[in-house]
């Protein structure tokens, strides 16, 4: 059985963890979609989408490897980490749903990563930069995809709106963690690793609107409940997702096929 | 061409000609220089460096194509040579040569047209309406698009309403 890696604190590392993590779940969860979505064209674009998230958590894990200095690789930092040392949103982890919870998350996630990415271009950090310029084109499919299902539902029959409104309400909840903003937040702008996401908050929310106004929904008030995956401190759906992930490196350790 | 011009041609030269000859996988249709992927051959005398750029973040075929490419150079008796990968700046299908896009077309992709600007982008809420997308089958371009997303990363479905074929697009990115 292989051993936890310990990680390294510093608010930059922290800060690419926090990227590279969301990118990471979020793949994970919705490549569970394959062979399980309503038609084949899903099941292809939610596996693509997959990809394309795993493919970004890759370059983004391996950095934080590098800026660490500890030695870590993607599949070190993907693989044998406690649940504490993960710092994705606690929106992705969330298991995954009907079809109407996926893409409206997909949708909320997807704005929130172009709008970080397009900003992550102008990173100092260059390696950063390089993978914010490739990641960017991606997310503009991904949200333009997820877009299109929520009005698609929104505006359809009842049975797909009333899902959909249902995940509305579900998903809201966990926004506010998406804009919070704390030290590692404040760093990270400081020495022009990236934006603070609280900065994004404003024109998340005009994307989200001019989305949920053409799919006739109207946006939940914020909660005053706090998510707190950011900081390590996940959900009670964490667990199962990372048991799933690790198991075979845990218990074949740097197994490779 | 005759021994003294193939002396005379540089290792980095007869590299740039291998490469014409290694197909991308997913579309066998288009060599890697085709695709323009290739951003750059140095000769480091020991060793031959080959830059190579993905398509995608997590393009599967990216690992199968840095193997080609070294056994093809290996093959050529060009080696030892090593590939890097170079991120930036970020692969855009208005790289795909001009023989790439016939070569597509013939294939049955129908190639991608001119890649967003690099800017701000708005969300266009357009379900199948999306751009008008000529079918590589018989011309038209009453085509309606049936997913984002194909068979790899780097292509969306269509189907051609005149002719009734469904076919690939290669998306602009």
């Amino acid at each position: 059985m292989q051993g936890s890696i310990a990680i390294d604190q510093s608010p930059s590392v922290q800060y690419l963890l926090r990227v590279g993590d969301t990118c990471l779940i979020l793949g994970q969860r919705i490549a569970e979609w394959c062979g399980h979505a309503p038609i084949l064209e899903e099941d292809i674009a939610m596996s693509n989408m997959a990809l394309d998230l795993i493919g970004q958590a890759r370059a983004v894990l391996t950095h934080a490897g590098q800026l660490e200095g500890r030695g870590h690789d993607e599949d070190q930092l993907a693989y044998l980490r406690d649940e504490k040392d993960y710092r994705n949103l606690t929106l992705v982890e969330l298991p995954r749903g009907d079809f109407a919870f996926t893409v409206l998350r997909n949708a909320m996630v997807a704005t929130l990563m172009k709008l970080l990415w397009e900003r992550l271009r102008d990173s100092s950090d260059a390696e950063l930069a390089g993978i914010a310029g490739k990641a960017i084109k991606e997310a503009r499919y991904h949200q333009q995809h997820a877009a299109d299902w929520v009005v698609r539902l929104g505006d359809g029959t009842d049975e797909s709106r009333q899902r959909i409104e249902k995940a509305l309400r579900e998903l809201w909840l966990y926004v506010p963690e998406l804009f919070e903003s704390d030290a590692v937040d404040e760093a990270a702008q400081a020495q022009g690793l990236g934006p603070r996401w609280a900065d994004l908050r404003a024109p998340w929310l005009e994307e989200m609107d001019t989305i949920l106004d053409e799919a006739t929904l109207s946006r939940p008030d914020e909660a005053a409940f706090r998510s707190t995956g950011k900081r390590g401190v996940h959900s009670e759906h964490m667990g199962f997702i990372l048991a799933e992930m690790q198991h075979l490196q845990r218990a074949f350790p740097g197994g490779v096929w | 061409m005759s021994a003294l011009a193939a002396m005379a041609t540089t290792r980095c030269e007869q590299a740039w000609g291998v490469l014409d000859s290694v197909l991308d996988p997913e579309v066998p249709a288009l060599s890697v220089r085709d695709l323009g992927i290739v951003r750059d051959v140095v000769d480091h005398g020991e060793a031959l460096e080959i830059v190579l750029t993905p398509t995608y973040s997590g393009c599967p075929a990216t690992e199968v194509i840095e193997h080609d490419v070294l056994q093809a150079i290996a093959k050529a008796g060009l080696g030892p040579a090593h590939v890097t990968l170079q991120r930036a700046p970020a692969w855009t299908t208005d790289w795909i040569s001009a023989e790439g896009r016939r070569k597509l077309f013939e294939y049955g992709i129908a190639p991608p047209g001119p890649a967003a600007p690099d800017g701000a982008v708005p969300i266009r809420i357009f379900g199948r309406r999306a751009d008008a997308v000529a079918c590589p089958r018989c011309g038209s371009s009453n085509t309606e698009r049936l997913s984002a997303f194909g068979s790899t990363a780097c292509k969306s479905m269509y189907r051609c309403v005149s002719c009734r074929e469904p076919f690939e697009h290669f998306k602009p990115i």
